[in-house]
């Protein structure tokens, strides 16, 4: 950034500027430095204090770590939380981009597709864990509708206990998630795919690729930074489920949908223990750090910037 | 015409009928999906509960009954005006907050100021988890448990919507600036006269991104509050799950109540929304 300003003024208003750029950002540096900056600092010494109803009763030192390390329950979260992240990120891409293709086309109807497809988004996810429930109680429409379907095709079907057996409580956490979720991953695959160039796909048809060709070859590389920023963001969010199994399974039946926030909220809120809830939060940070950074790493080998 | 269309929206190729038809399908079926838990909310919420459940949805069983019963037994015109009351500030609040900043990171020159936006921008990482915990303890400490405040200022501090804004004014040129220098404006009166006029669109879409945000914030309103009069739509809601477990009807109508206004307020500003989110995908490019 160059400073082309007349040399008169140039001595008049510089030093102004020292001054009045720490009073345009003193609001926002306050609460940065209070909620933000001594938050972490705090987060980090509670998970090595012992900490309480009372507050402060000493150091602990790696006791909090410990403790988790040998907590069954945590374990449990951990892995629930890993499945949420393996099921819900591939399927929310995959389908994402479905839809978006599907509305990248010459059509009637998009704008009213994607108004219908983004609904779920702007829904308070309170609202729809609640629908959720009804939807999937063992009695409910799902089941309903499930059973109506096998018993045309002639397929014996036993209702599964969505929301009430260990098998497929986790399966409803992910059911909801997709449906909340997905239109978010369409249109931002949408506005990616509407930026792809049509002379490309115009030289692939000379070049006499078929309409998969086309997609595998030219679309995909092509908006796969779209990809990567979605499977990061996506998976940021799957580490940080909270909600959907708070108000839908409560992380029931015994713990099989609980979420590492969830569990920490619990630890906190619940049990008092804000020192083991700090710990937890502490190792949920380095996880998505780890993992963030891994993606990045490997982006090398399967995002394409046009550019380089 | 449809082919013209077809290559200004970037779509490869343009679809014989047989395809069209395919697609349509496809994608109603999608929309099927995507509707049926709001089908399913509006008509269990016009009907009692024992006709849900024997599946009786004779036209003599629908009423607005529900929605009487719902307001009775929950305060949800209190629920309503919280939100109301906490999105709008801090919608308003933290846009105006991190406009200021990131005024002075994209358009003033003084010492330090790099650095402190690395700082800003090594924060993006932190998940919410991490300072929840505190920032709960300095709440309480503040004296701020179960109230507004408590609600609204911890969220007027995004390094997002600052970072987003930065971005945004350093697109616009410097010589707007020196040209309103020499005719003797200060610079906060060139932030409020020239750059925040000049940045509508991007202020629209943050703010529906920041609304919809606060508007269905959860864990935070639920750890900061406990008594009913404080709670926020989505706490209200929760917390009615709670005490009518299974009271379908009654729930399906506090639902719609709930999300009744964000609806209509995203059908009407659909392109709003769809750019906002647009914009924050774009964000991470």
């Amino acid at each position: 950034m160059t400073l082309r300003t007349p040399p008169c003024s140039l001595f008049r208003w510089r030093p102004d500027q020292q001054w009045e750029g720490y009073l345009f950002i003193l609001p926002s540096f306050l609460g940065f430095l209070i909620f933000i900056v001594l938050a972490v600092l705090m987060s980090l010494g509670i998970s090595f204090s012992t900490w309480g109803l009372t507050g402060f009763r000493g150091v602990a030192g790696l006791a909090n770590y410990q403790q988790l390390w040998r907590d069954p329950v945590f374990w449990q979260a951990f892995g629930n939380t890993a499945f949420y992240i393996v099921t819900i990120v591939p399927m929310q891409l995959a389908l994402g981009l479905t839809m978006a293709v599907g509305l990248n086309q010459a059509i009637r109807g998009v704008t009213l597709y994607r108004l219908i497809y983004f609904m779920p988004v702007v829904t308070t996810i309170v609202a729809g864990a609640i629908v959720f429930r009804l939807l999937l109680s063992t009695n409910g429409p799902v089941n309903q509708w499930l059973a109506a379907l096998f018993g045309a095709l002639d397929i014996p079907f036993t209702p599964p206990n969505w929301l009430g057996s260990s098998q497929f409580s986790k399966w409803s956490v992910v059911i909801l998630t997709l449906w909340k979720n997905t239109g978010f991953t369409m249109v931002v695959y949408l506005a990616a795919l509407q930026g792809v160039p049509k002379e490309l796909y115009d030289a692939a048809h000379t070049d006499g690729a078929n309409a998969w060709q086309r997609f595998r070859h030219v679309t995909l590389p092509l908006i796969s930074p779209t990809t990567f920023f979605l499977f990061i963001f996506q998976m940021i969010g799957a580490f940080q489920l909270f909600t959907e199994p708070f108000v839908m399974t409560q992380g029931g039946p015994a713990n099989s949908s609980l979420s590492v926030v969830q569990y920490i909220y619990l630890a906190a809120f619940r049990d008092i223990r804000m020192d083991k809830a700090a710990a937890m939060a502490w190792v949920l940070f380095v996880f998505i750090f780890a993992f963030t950074l891994l993606q990045n790493f490997m982006q090398k080998r399967w995002v394409y910037y046009e550019s380089e | 015409m449809r082919g013209v269309i077809a290559s200004s929206s970037g779509a490869p190729t343009r679809l014989s009928l047989p395809a069209q038809v395919g697609l349509h399908i496809v994608l109603l079926l999608f929309s099927g999906v995507m509707l049926a838990p709001f089908l399913v909310m509006v008509v269990v919420s016009l009907i009692p509960n024992a006709a849900f459940l024997a599946r009786n949805f004779s036209p003599e069983n629908f009423s607005l009954q529900n929605y009487v019963r719902t307001f009775q037994v929950v305060p949800f015109g209190r629920y309503y005006f919280n939100s109301i009351v906490v999105s709008v500030s801090v919608t308003v609040l933290q846009i105006l907050i991190s406009s200021l900043a990131a005024f002075a990171f994209a358009r003033l020159r003084f010492r330090g100021r790099d650095a402190l936006f690395l700082f800003y921008l090594a924060t993006l990482m932190i998940p919410f988890p991490v300072t929840l915990i505190p920032n709960f303890l300095i709440i309480k400490a503040l004296g701020w448990y179960d109230t507004y405040w408590a609600l609204i200022v911890p969220g007027l501090f995004s390094v997002f919507s600052t970072f987003l804004l930065r971005q945004y004014y350093r697109g616009i040129p410097l010589d707007f600036d020196e040209a309103a220098r020499m005719d003797g404006a200060s610079s906060l009166r060139i932030w409020w006269q020239i750059i925040i006029p000049l940045s509508g669109p991007v202020l629209a879409t943050l703010a529906i991104f920041v609304f919809q945000g606060a508007w269905n914030d959860f864990l935070w309103p639920l750890v900061v509050t406990t008594s009913e009069h404080m709670r926020t739509i989505p706490v209200g809601l929760a917390a009615f799950v709670g005490q009518y477990s299974t009271a379908w009807d009654l729930l399906m109508a506090g639902s719609v109540i709930a999300l009744l206004p964000v609806l209509v307020i995203y059908i009407l500003g659909q392109k709003w929304f769809v750019e906002g989110i647009a914009l924050s995908g774009m964000g991470g490019r």
